[in-house]
């Protein structure tokens, strides 16, 4: 008969927890450089000059189509080749942010692209500069409009944090790992670390609605479809 | 120290990205068919399939793919199976897919107007027939785009299985990182090989998407 024994995993609980909060702490500081790279992209890609939309669209076209941990692996273990070194922990943020911003890059060149064409000879005619009618036309709605898939992907950015556990950042695979280096309840412990991590997946999914809204593109803009 | 030309590393790289196809097709293909079950299950109904079901997808889209392979490799060690890194990868890469497929299909079939299922009904069409006269043949034309764009996902999710020993691209590109200490080369090789198996994926869904979006 299999003995499962989870009070030996749950004693570590501090560990899991500075776990959590370091998926967390990551997570967020990714979230906020990646959808500001993202934009950046995207702005460049509708926008920009042709050399500049080449570049970008060849960015998010590499990071799309290659998996996140070659990525971790190239920043961690090759960019110091070249003098570069990182901390494990700086090393997962630019990988994650590099990530997030070519997936939030095409998705929020979806939601620019569905802008109607008379809000922005509306925005002309009122003398705004291509900037403004960016920043202030533009851009707020086509968030709006995009929000439920942006919340999803950085879901998915949150969960694919579990594999800088193995460059040593010490989020919640790490401590799930090194739970079980201690006591050899290997399924015990990952099962704690998957249960955590489904509670913070829904949690951050409300939370991401929640404040997208209030934060980002205001309550005027459609952000229920 | 080994000395290694980049012709040798591409050339291993090569034989390794055998392994990730293999496992990638036997994901995609597992993870079909038990979406296809799961799917069936959920149209069929019954009391809280439907329920079981969306609990499965949640847990699956909830939690990372590398604590999923954890759990397959440490916990089939348990029943005192001796888990071969192809058993424990394949089978969490199949419930993974699985999970995704059972909810983008899901997303084709309910597109269906419901007129069409009230028509089978009235013809007294019995539900395998429903859905293979009726449901499958429209659903199909929408699926396929998306099905597509997943196996990149899937493709992708291999490069986790090389964490649980599994000697595809990624463990390749990492052992010969260790013998050559040339990282950046490398891994900018691997990434490249990924971007080969998945870029022409990605490009034929998005062209499959275009074109169904014309034919409406």
């Amino acid at each position: 008969m299999i003995q499962l024994d989870f009070a030996a995993v749950l004693a570590d609980w501090p560990l899991l927890l500075r776990g959590a909060a370091l998926t967390l702490a990551l997570t967020a500081i990714a979230t906020l450089l990646g959808l500001a790279l993202g934009i950046a992209c995207a702005r460049a890609r509708t926008h920009g000059a042709a050399p500049v939309r080449v570049l970008a669209a060849a960015y998010v076209e590499l990071i799309r189509n290659t998996p996140f941990i070659v990525q971790l692996f190239f920043v961690f273990f090759g960019l110091p080749s070249l003098g570069v070194r990182l901390s494990s922990e700086t090393a997962s943020i630019i990988a994650m942010t590099l990530n997030l911003g070519a997936y939030a890059a095409e998705i929020v060149r979806a939601g620019i692209d569905a802008t109607p064409r008379g809000q922005l000879e509306a925005a002309l005619s009122l003398a705004m500069t291509e900037r403004q009618v960016f920043l202030k036309v533009v851009l707020p709605p086509a968030l709006g409009r995009v929000w439920p898939a942006m919340v999803s992907q950085i879901v998915i950015v949150m969960l694919g944090s579990a594999v800088c556990g193995q460059i040593a950042a010490q989020e919640l695979s790490y401590s799930a790992n090194l739970i079980m280096s201690r006591n050899f309840r290997s399924f015990e412990a990952n099962l704690v670390a998957a249960g955590l991590y489904l509670a913070m997946a829904v949690l951050l999914r409300q939370f991401l609605a929640w404040i997208g809204p209030r934060c980002l593109f205001g309550r005027a803009a459609p952000a229920r479809s | 120290m080994v000395e290694f030309s980049v012709w040798q590393i591409l050339g291993n790289l090569l034989l390794a990205a055998r392994w990730t196809v293999a496992l990638s097709l036997i994901a995609f293909a597992g993870g079909g068919t038990v979406g296809l079950a799961l799917l069936v299950a959920r149209l069929r109904g019954g009391p809280g399939v439907g329920t079981a079901v969306s609990a499965y997808v949640q847990v699956f889209q909830g939690t990372p793919l590398l604590i999923q392979l954890f759990l397959a490799y440490f916990g089939l060690g348990l029943f005192g199976i001796n888990v071969s890194p192809w058993i424990a990868a394949g089978g969490a890469l199949t419930l993974y897919a699985s999970a995704y497929l059972a909810e983008i299909w899901r997303g084709c079939v309910d597109a269906i107007p419901r007129g069409q299922w009230e028509a089978a009904d009235s013809l007294a069409l019995s539900f395998g027939e429903k859905l293979r006269h009726v449901v499958a043949p429209q659903a199909l034309r929408i699926a396929v785009a998306p099905t597509v764009g997943f196996l990149v996902q899937v493709i992708k999710g291999t490069a986790l299985a090389s964490i649980i020993g599994f000697v595809e691209l990624t463990k390749t590109g990492t052992m010969i990182t260790n013998a050559t200490f040339r990282p950046f080369a490398v891994y900018a090789c691997v990434a490249l090989m990924y971007f080969a198996l998945c870029w022409p994926v990605s490009a034929f869904s998005k062209r499959l998407e275009r074109k169904m979006r014309r034919d409406r």
